[in-house]
């Protein structure tokens, strides 16, 4: 089923305030959905008959900044943090890419880390997958069962794939820089 | 009058022992690498198994934001180095799609054929060191023997044993050798002397012919032995349900019962390379298979892997004359000026482990903005606590060995 159909199904059941009025035309194309209704709207992914999108291929996030301050002006993208989802059906053989667009920081204070829902109750494999958007892009996933550190040590400090994010001095003694 | 027992675990809980953590790994023989378990056991019986992974991260992905694709196409060998023909091939493929290239028949051609010695090759090893996890030392030298053989063709191919970077953007880096010196140990096995020059293309029909009688010998050292079918029939049993949730692939996923290959259903981009090509996917349940196997154990997803290494030869068998009745260049060259366009690209291919994706977003310069590597081993070993449960500790190896993890791919 091609993405044109599937977001009329979408846009039929969720409206347009949750997943937007069109998709995006990419050479992947993707729908936008409303941060706070990605949980139902995967869930109805996977449970829908016509759909069945039963399997989460990817979850991951993405920083748009430009650290540098002259390449600012070209860089073409306002300041935002996307989590990308890559669904396929392994029973219907289609995919489908979902984003979600959170500020970088949650109401712009540095630190707070921006929140999305948890979709680990929908699928196995998103447990580990936020786990790592946690560790390396600092996405605070609301309602995830076991929210830690997954490929960085516990005790470090910053969002490593942050564009902003500057490497530590030293870390237990061993010189970073 | 014998003692009838409903169920076993009643018996535990009559002895119950003090339940203990166990660290095992991460310099564990048996866990492949830096994997680190933490076991929760009563007695011998585990209850719950944590894998705790990390221990090799080097960031590729971060790294990968500030190179051109090109000169990451090393850092893609570094993540399955036991497959590393099939991580450049996917690292290709996904900026290929992005800047919109094509690349020449003969490339294709070339691509299939190393992709499949190299899903031989990594087959090999996932074969051999799961005999080492379940104490038989003998299978790993016959497959370590036969992969040698394979290293030295691909060090014919492009000087290197590990470590190729041979697939690159737009092609290979360079053609396939005319003519090169036997290899010493494939002289040796099949009673040529060495020095001995031949085409290359021959060679590799030499060394199938040898390998497929092979086979037959590694179903009798593994496949069929009592003992190993003891460790392996009906343990570890991942339902289909569950192997989708958690997102496994590749043999996992087959093992499990799911019909789903990406050679076959994947992209457009990925499955036209494999297009006039005739091959099986093998899935469980399987008739050949003894009476002790259930869907989705360890000897399903072994025995995928088995049977996969006589399709990757039949591919091979095809790919030989297409390749030299190709037209074509080896390689569509890719400017080192090029600049990614504002669009990005997501693509999975069939690696041996499972379907690794990469994920390239371009922002008009020519690096790209972000780089994401989903490894397919990562989603593979996230499904060890739930098969763990309930096992004696001797069979955790047993459980995590048919998994056939790679730590390089899982931490990146």
């Amino acid at each position: 089923m091609d993405i044109q159909s599937i977001h009329s199904i979408l846009l039929e059941r969720f409206g347009e305030s949750v997943v937007g009025t069109q998709t995006f035309k990419a050479i992947d194309p993707w729908i936008q959905v409303s941060a706070a209704s990605i949980g139902e709207v995967c869930t109805f992914l996977r449970d829908d008959p016509r759909l069945l999108f039963n399997h989460l291929n990817d979850l991951c996030g993405v920083d748009y900044l430009e650290p540098d301050a002259k390449k600012a002006a070209k860089f073409g993208h306002e300041p935002h943090v996307e989590v990308v989802y890559h669904l396929s059906s392994l029973k219907q053989r289609h995919q489908l890419k979902l984003k979600v667009v959170v500020p970088r920081w949650k109401d712009n204070v540095e630190g707070q880390l921006p929140v999305v829902p948890s979709l680990s109750a929908v699928f196995g494999i998103a447990n580990w997958h936020e786990r790592e958007a946690y560790d390396l892009m600092g996405i605070h996933f609301e309602g995830h069962p076991n929210l830690r550190r997954i490929l960085c040590p516990e005790d470090w400090i910053g969002h490593p794939m942050r564009k902003d994010y500057a490497f530590p001095l030293e870390y237990h003694g061993v010189r970073g820089r | 009058m014998s003692l009838h027992i409903e169920d076993p675990r009643i018996v535990e809980f009559d002895v119950q022992t003090d339940e203990m953590l166990v660290n095992m790994g991460p310099q564990h023989p048996s866990t492949h690498g830096v994997l680190r378990l933490l076991l929760r056991t009563d007695g011998e019986i585990v209850h719950e198994c944590t894998p705790h992974i990390g221990y090799l991260h080097r960031c590729a992905e971060k790294i990968g934001e500030n190179l051109s694709p090109p000169q990451y196409i090393p850092y893609t060998d570094r993540m399955d180095y036991l497959a590393a023909m099939n991580m450049n091939l996917g690292f290709a493929l996904a900026v290929e799609k992005l800047i919109g290239m094509e690349v020449p028949e003969k490339a294709v051609h070339l691509r299939v054929l190393i992709a499949e010695i190299g899903r031989i090759a990594s087959h090999l090893v996932g074969m051999g060191t799961y005999g080492l996890d379940l104490g038989t030392f003998s299978p790993f030298l016959y497959a370590f023997r036969e992969r040698e053989i394979i290293l030295d063709l691909f060090e014919e191919v492009c000087g290197a044993r590990l470590t190729y970077s041979y697939i690159t953007i737009g092609g290979a880096t360079h053609d396939l050798p005319d003519e090169i010196e036997m290899p010493d140990g494939l002289a040796s096995l099949i009673g040529k002397h060495k020095g001995e020059r031949l085409p290359f293309l021959d060679v590799i029909e030499i060394f199938l012919q040898w390998l497929e009688l092979r086979i037959r010998e590694y179903h009798t050292l593994l496949t069929r032995n009592m003992i190993f079918i003891s460790r392996t029939a009906g343990l570890g049993i991942l339902s289909p349900e569950m192997a989708v949730s958690y997102g496994c692939t590749g043999p996992v996923l087959r093992g499990s019962g799911v019909d789903f290959d990406l050679r076959r259903d994947g992209e457009a981009i990925y499955t036209r390379m494999y297009k006039g090509y005739d091959f099986e996917v093998p899935v469980a349940p399987f008739k050949e298979a003894p009476r002790e196997v259930a869907l989705g154990d360890n000897w399903c997803r072994f025995y995928v892997r088995m049977m996969e290494v006589v399709q990757a030869i039949r591919l091979v068998r095809q790919a030989i004359p297409k390749y030299k009745a190709a037209s074509g260049s080896y390689r569509e060259p890719f400017k080192m000026n090029t600049k990614l366009p504002k669009d990005e690209v997501y693509l999975e291919t069939e690696a041996p482990r499972g379907q690794m994706g990469f994920y390239v977003v371009g922002n008009g310069e020519g690096n790209p903005l972000r780089l994401r590597a989903k490894s397919s081993c990562f989603c593979n070993v996230s499904v060890t606590d739930q098969i763990c449960q309930g096992v004696p500790l001797a069979d955790i190896p047993a459980i995590v060995g048919s998994l056939d993890i790679v730590m390089g791919e899982i931490d990146r």
